[in-house]
């Protein structure tokens, strides 16, 4: 990722490990705050709230928040996008799933401030009831979810492994959706609704 | 198509998957403060003082302790044991016990003020482990530390014994399993006046309706339950909620305005109840030809600190204790004993699990040990139609034990879908678990309970139907609306399911003990029906086209109801004092065969093969049923493999995701679930409770192949490769 020349913040890409340690696969595409900017460059915002612009779902929003608020807190507590779930705060359950520049990765591991004019998907931004985006669609025919808390992250991680991949093996979708957990152990039925959009949705 | 044996969608699919559906953390009422709740972090001692730090700005946040209650200081369950908030001069009985609450008009500030509140306490000393709570040198409860014993006998075990050509004992422990469900526990509390309202992430809504109304001394329209979308509860969410609505309703109160309480994860999973650790010592007599003559089983559950349902969960354990199998002398024997833990609570399977474990452990030994076929020395033992279970019940239909048996072996006749394991040191097992799981509430509970469904006609032509039977994910609400509908002769889409809310439904009873289907289905069906006829005569005596529900809506002065109260089946009979009887209505069956392929360098386990036949009298949407069927077995392969509570000094040391694992889409194994159906005359279309008897066996099946697989007795759960180390090397626990 480039530089954002706007917050004065540069980025760097966090190597995967090895072994991928699955329960945080969204660190895989993360990038996450430099730690060793010089301070004389940067113009330093906070420790109080500031204004700050992000790019959602197509849609320039600003919100007023402190540097250490997460996008996901953002999404949630001051945009009112609440698809995106606060479950663990920690990066290892996936149920914040959304895509930076068209990327699974967790809102609850970057902060507002580092994705400022970056674009952002949620769930709100990929399909509603009355008009789903297939995958939904194929979860809903497959019975995909059960108490449904882990399902718009789940959804985004297979929205966008179908996107790289309209043709994944099952190996490869259980890869996809490592980071995912579903407590209602709803994994079979997740392969079956990626299988089913895979071969054109029956 | 037919309403029922059909799998439409879910009817709460849509909002799920597109992030609508709104879960108690995404109501954001304008103005709310956020509640944090000041936990001990001490296991045992008494409360001397709770000191607010003098250098800290309380101005904007409102602080709750015991002396703020009017009413008794009790959270309202079975036995009145557990404060609301541990009072000053109180005792702390286990960490992170709530003793003050603070909140405030932002989380920071909350989270921040909660770390000004000091705590003064004396220690005293703690129980931690079952052998500590028996020997009862230091006393938490009572004269012995029993919360609650149970005893069952049938025949006579002395005559059994003496018989027996062959007698094999075992002991055998499983730890505490965390629920986590993957939305924490949360509530959002308000009042007007005198009449408390709230909504929150809730299996039981009228359990927390009883709790709040005991703790404020109020009359029932005072208490307004309402359930939000939930995130999963798997029984972690039967009677935590309590606790936690007691403390949003009491911040709610002293600041005069509504509070949010959501648990963080570390909270929720240091704080909350989870599966009982157990120990059970099992004996067991038979013949050189297999036949099984005398048992004798003694199980103790680790109840933490207060009774809770944990002489509920000892009775279900008790009474699963003797499993499928004909023996004619037994005797089991239960006790729950008070540690300072967190009490463990309630979790799918309910005790069943753990004396599951312990007998069929036993039986694969015991199979072993005449050198038997596993499936052979089962079906040799098994129960058939007219058999008496240890507490004397006669079978009396819906035994499914050739069924599940012959499904399984089918199965395994044919290739599995996994692929195998592949490595230079792998070795292999195959293990069985063959079990029962009893329907509904134990014995003469469903008559106390007098669960009860409204089925409503709609303005809009619909029906509606009123229960406190909650959707927590397991599609109550499909479920209801294809057995209403069935039932009244329409389609699934013109019934409705009210979201459950104690002003609005009739207490169902709890959503618990794979009830809801079997029992609250039954009276669904039935409501439904009468309804129908409601309609058709209204139609008929006023002139108007009974297919037109619409006009007989408009028609009709006031709306057409009607409410069935739950009746049990007749010749149910069942007597606390002995503990005899008919123990559950009826039984659902099942197998579960696993492979494992057992890495001898990382002592990692892989589950090759899971083939799991479950009796559920007659799946009502059999796409959902299967969905339950593959979470409780990946949940049993977790608690099996994986998943382990780390208690040190009564802290729970992995409160988080990351060390606190569970299965992920890598772990979980191809399932083989099939549905077997032998139907129960009682239940609609023939259903039994099908939510926790997938919970109760895998387990024993993953021990018995890694037994097999490595020669060693895998007598104790979890198995993870550290205990699988241990025991190679010949360390008992």
């Amino acid at each position: 990722m480039a530089p954002d020349s706007e917050s004065g913040f540069s980025r760097r890409e966090v190597l995967a490990t090895a072994g991928g340690a699955a329960a945080i696969a969204g660190l895989a595409h993360g990038a996450v705050l430099a730690q060793e900017a010089p301070k004389g460059k940067i113009a330093w915002r906070g420790p109080s709230a500031g204004k700050v612009r992000l790019k959602i779902n197509g849609t320039e929003r600003t919100v007023n928040v402190e540097p250490r608020t997460t996008l996901l807190d953002a999404l949630r507590d001051h945009l009112d996008l609440t698809g995106s779930k606060r479950v663990c705060d920690r990066g290892a359950c996936g149920a914040c799933t959304v895509w930076i520049e068209g990327r699974p990765q967790n809102a609850c591991l970057l902060l507002a401030i580092e994705v400022e004019g970056v674009p952002i998907t949620t769930i709100e931004g990929l399909g509603t009831p009355e008009r789903l985006h297939p995958v939904q669609e194929a979860f809903c025919q497959e019975d995909a979810l059960q108490c449904g808390f882990c399902t718009p992250g789940m959804v985004m991680s297979c929205v966008a492994l179908l996107k790289s991949n309209p043709k994944p093996s099952s190996q490869e979708t259980r890869e996809a959706i490592a980071g995912n957990l579903c407590r209602c152990g709803t994994y079979p039925n997740v392969l079956s609704a990626v299988e089913r959009v895979a071969r054109g949705g029956k | 198509m037919p309403q029922v044996g059909t799998s439409p969608p879910r009817v709460d699919g849509l909002a799920k998957v597109t992030g609508a559906a709104l879960y108690v953390d995404d109501i954001q009422p304008p103005g709310v403060l956020f509640g944090r709740t000041v936990r001990s972090t001490v296991p045992y001692a008494r409360l001397d003082a709770i000191e607010l730090d003098p250098d800290f700005d309380w101005s904007q946040v409102t602080v709750v302790t015991a002396a703020d209650l009017t009413g008794p200081n009790v959270i309202a369950l079975i036995v009145d044991d557990q404060p609301a908030l541990v009072p000053v001069g109180g005792t702390i009985r286990h960490v992170d016990e709530a003793v003050a609450l603070v909140a405030a008009p932002s989380k920071p500030l909350a989270e921040e003020a909660r770390k000004h509140v000091r705590l003064v306490t004396s220690p005293l000393e703690p129980v931690f482990s079952i052998e500590d709570a028996l020997e009862a040198k230091v006393l938490l409860h009572g004269e012995d530390n029993v919360f609650k014993r149970f005893e069952i006998n049938k025949g006579d075990i002395a005559v059994g014994f003496a018989e027996a050509e062959i007698v094999i004992e075992g002991t055998y422990r499983t730890g505490a399993q965390e629920q986590m469900y993957i939305e924490p526990q949360g509530v959002i509390a308000s009042w007007e006046g005198e009449t408390v309202r709230l909504i929150g992430s809730i299996q039981c809504p009228y359990y927390v309706h009883k709790a709040l109304k005991a703790l404020y001394v109020l009359a029932d329209e005072q208490v307004i339950v309402t359930q939000a979308v939930t995130g999963g509860g798997f029984g972690g969410k039967e009677e935590y909620p309590s606790m936690i609505s007691a403390h949003a309703t009491l911040l709610a109160r002293k600041a005069g305005q509504t509070v949010k309480l959501v648990y963080e994860r570390d909270e929720d999973v240091a704080a909350t109840t989870k599966r009982h650790p157990s120990r059970t010592i099992h004996r067991l007599g038979f013949m050189k030809d297999g036949t099984l003559l005398a048992a004798e089983v003694d199980v103790v559950i680790d109840a933490g600190a207060y009774a809770t349902l944990s002489e509920v969960v000892l009775s279900r354990a008790v009474l699963h204790a003797g499993g499928p199998y004909k023996i004619p002398h037994v005797k089991i024997v239960g006790r729950a004993v008070a540690t300072n833990h967190p009490p463990h609570g309630a979790f799918r399977g309910f005790g069943a699990p753990q004396t599951t474990f312990a007998y069929e452990r036993q039986i694969a030994k015991a199979a072993q040990a005449v050198g038997q076929d596993p499936f052979v020395f089962r079906r040799h033992n098994m129960y058939h139609l007219g058999d008496v279970t240890a507490t004397g019940q006669v079978l009396r239909e819906s035994v499914a034990t050739e069924e599940v048996l012959d499904a399984v072996e089918a199965a395994l006749a044919k290739e599995g879908p996994n692929p195998r394991a592949e490595g230079d040191s792998l070795k292999r097992g195959r293990g069985v678990a063959f079990y029962n799981h009893g329907a509904g509430f134990t014995g003469s509970g469903e008559e106390r309970l007098k669960g009860q469904a409204t089925l409503a006609l709609l303005d809009d032509g619909r029906f509606c139907v009123r229960s406190s039977s909650t959707d927590i994910g397991q599609g109550a609400q499909t479920t209801f609306g294809q057995i209403a509908a069935a039932a009244a002769g329409i389609s699934p889409d013109q019934i409705v399911v009210a979201q459950p809310s104690t002003d609005n439904v009739p207490d169902s009873g709890p959503t618990v003990a794979s009830r809801t289907c079997m029992v609250v289905g039954h009276v669904v069906g039935q409501a439904a029906a009468q309804l129908m006829e409601q309609v058709q005569a209204y139609a008929k005596a006023n002139d108007l086209d009974p297919s037109d529900r619409v006009a007989v809506a408009a028609h009709s002065p006031s709306e057409l109801q009607a409410t069935v109260t739950y009746r049990p089946p007749p010749g149910i009979v069942w007597d606390d004092q002995t503990y005899s009887g008919d123990a559950y209505p009826v039984f659902g069956w099942a197998c579960c065969v696993v492979d494992v392929a057992v890495d001898t360098d990382t002592l990692e386990v892989t589950i090759e093969r899971c083939v799991h036949a479950v009796d559920v009298g007659k799946a009502i949407n059999p796409r959902i049923v299967q969905g339950q069927i593959e979470g409780g077995t990946l949940q049993a392969l977790g608690w099996a493999l994986w998943e382990s509570v780390l208690y040190e000094n009564g802290r729970v040391l992995n409160q988080r995701m990351t060390n606190s694992i569970i299965p992920t889409s890598i772990e979980a194994p191809e399932l083989e679930a099939i549905l077997v159906e032998v139907p129960y005359s009682h239940g609609p279309h023939g259903a039994k409770g099908v939510g926790e008897i997938p919970m109760d066996g895998p387990a024993a099946a993953v021990a018995n192949a890694i037994e097999q697989a490595l020669g060693i007795a895998t007598d104790e759960l979890p198995l993870l490769p550290e205990t699988l180390d241990r025991l190679t090397r010949g360390g008992g626990k």
